[in-house]
């Protein structure tokens, strides 16, 4: 059943974004399938997709790719009230350089569920959301959000658990 | 502070929704900070502008409980972030983990057998119910009503104590595990959940009484806190919330998971949208979540001795472990599941906890760690409604509000 859901969402989705002339590649995962789009045609691409029906974001997924020297943010959406395709998720993305400050438009205008998960998006990886209403840190204190904590050349330190204690002071 | 006041009005009118008042607002509004440390918000703050008692803007601070979740699922391997996830919502452990579990069980392409997949539905509604209950502790001593702290504290003790009994512990069980479950039920167990069950329902009728059908506490949730149904699915509020404002989500039913297609359950949905209509919809999931129970020891009973772990993980044992599992029926996971790889894949796991739906959408290189764990977990996604729902309340209406949202910071914080 779930099966049948993805494959009307996906179809419905390459309609959408056929219609609007988008050009996308596909990338599929094992529950899910994610239309990549140009940076520039983002916006609408997204606008199409909610126009058919996909109207709430469940997921603002960004991935960083050190070896490819990219970053990947895709929204993950999914329908809420459509019986149709209700539970099924697709994903419309893009692949930004990997460089200090990325940035791209942000999609709080279309779905506004993505208001805090840009944000997130944001401190953890550094992209920047043109147009976001309150484009802000939203777990992080803003000097650890500088440090981009979720690329993966922030490396976690492992730490002693007496460290900072004399050794003279242990046991 | 003149002049920097947003006004939220012509999103709200675009979205048909009249929250704020069309009147001008005075220009000396005051900000009040709810929070970290009041004892009615938990650990978040709430930062709010009033004129005179009318919030007019509401910003959520959170993130004062972020444990960095996703970054340490990237370095402990694949098994060692099931009793780290837990920590998001302890009280809630089977249904915040089973996800992650189930995602990563569609990477490897193994299945749980049937038995474990009822065993984890066992677990699941237990916490569920026990979720619930601390929910309704922690809102009625919001509303000033200590009683129904006092009764839903100690009844969720019947829950935590069944949850106990199936897994070794009271709150962070780490019950599923990749191709199954650590632990069958022995044979008293069952009518153990329905004695509970009975206990349970007699008990609601009480809360309805005391709580529910109360006067005062009626008046201070009815027609309080509305989120309507295009906003519900505009700002993408989950669980038992939606619910409340008459969208039909829950994924047990959008996307069934382990063997939920197989049980004959309601999903409760009420049209009201405020903060009674989202009580209502708690009590009912106590009674359908019971209802499940019911039926899930039923087939318990009837399957003795079923294969509770993938035999993938179970041809691997040795003979010690062989007679753990036969006699005491318990599974026990291998050292070399410390070392695990993984198939390189893409995988999204879903599931509905007590206050919601969580994601879990696990990247694999087919190395010894997850490439990439993004977790959303319902109050994360929920978290959003404070912003959009207060606006327009007097200040006395926030505890009634964030009682009945059930917000969880440290699930939200991640």
């Amino acid at each position: 059943m779930a099966a049948d859901k993805l494959s009307t969402a996906r179809q419905r989705a390459e309609e959408a974004l056929k219609s609007i002339g988008v050009s996308y590649s596909v990338e599929e995962g094992a529950n899910f399938v994610e239309f990549i789009v140009d940076v520039a045609r983002l916006k609408d691409a997204a606008l199409a997709l909610k126009n058919a029906g996909f109207g709430t974001v469940v997921s603002v997924t960004a991935t960083d790719y050190p070896k490819k020297n990219t970053i990947k943010v895709v929204y993950h959406v999914t329908s809420m009230i459509d019986d149709e395709v209700k539970g099924a998720i697709i994903g419309v993305g893009v692949y930004l350089p990997r460089i200090d400050k990325p940035s791209m438009p942000s999609l709080t205008g279309v779905w506004l569920s993505a208001e805090f998960m840009e944000r997130e998006v944001f401190e953890f990886f550094g992209v920047e959301f043109e147009g976001h209403p309150d484009l802000k840190p939203l777990l992080l204190i803003p000097p650890l959000a500088e440090k981009r904590p979720l690329r993966k050349d922030f490396v976690v330190r492992e730490e002693n658990i007496y460290e900072g204690v004399p050794f003279s002071n242990v046991g | 502070m003149s002049g920097d006041i947003r006004f939220y009005g012509a999103f709200k009118d675009e979205l048909g929704l009249k929250t704020i008042p069309s009147r001008r607002i005075a220009k000396d509004t005051y900000e009040i900070f709810i929070g970290p440390q009041h004892p009615g918000s938990g650990h978040m703050r709430i930062i709010i502008k009033v004129d005179g008692d009318v919030i007019v803007e509401a910003e959520p601070d959170i993130g004062y409980v972020h444990r960095t979740m996703e970054k340490l699922g990237e370095i402990r391997g694949w098994i060692k972030p099931i009793p780290l996830f837990e920590r998001m919502a302890i009280h809630d452990a089977c249904n915040i983990t089973l996800p992650y579990v189930r995602a990563v069980e569609k990477l490897m392409g193994v299945e749980a057998p049937e038995r474990a997949k009822y065993l984890r539905v066992l677990l699941c509604e237990i916490n569920r119910i026990a979720a619930h209950l601390y929910g309704f502790a922690i809102f009625g001593i919001f509303l000033g009503h200590s009683t129904m702290y006092m009764w839903a504290m100690g009844d969720r003790e019947v829950w935590i104590e069944l949850a106990q009994e199936l897994t070794g512990a009271r709150l962070t069980h780490s019950y599923p595990v990749p191709g199954g479950v650590r632990r069958d039920i022995h044979d008293e167990y069952p009518d153990m959940v329905r004695r509970a069950i009975r206990y349970m329902r007699k008990r609601l009728e009480d809360y309805r009484k005391l709580f529910l059908d109360n006067p005062v506490i009626k008046s201070r949730l009815e027609g309080v806190g509305v989120i309507s149904k295009k906003q519900v699915v505009e700002l993408g509020i989950v669980g038992p919330n939606a619910r409340g404002s008459g969208v039909a989500y829950d994924v047990r039913l959008a996307d069934p998971y382990e063997v939920y297609d197989q049980l004959d359950f309601e999903i409760p949905v009420f049209e009201e949208g405020d903060a009674l209509a989202r009580t209502y919809v708690r009590v009912e999931e106590i009674k359908q979540s019971m209802n499940i129970l019911e039926q899930v020891v039923d087939w318990l009973e009837k399957h003795k001795g079923e294969p509770i772990i993938h035999e993938s993980v179970s041809s691997k044992y040795g003979p010690v472990h062989k007679k753990v599992l036969q006699e005491q029926r318990r599974a026990k996971l291998l050292p070399l599941h410390a070392t695990m790889k993984v198939p390189a894949g893409r995988a999204i796991g879903r599931g509905e906890t007590a206050r919601g739906e969580v994601i879990y959408y696990v990247e694999s290189d087919g190395g010894l760690n997850p490439y990439r764990v993004r977790i959303v977990t319902p109050s994360a996604r929920n978290a959003i409604a404070f912003k959009y729902a207060l606006p327009g309340h007097k200040v006395m209406d926030l505890p009634a509000i964030y009682g009945s949202l059930d917000y969880f910071p440290p699930e939200s914080d991640r």
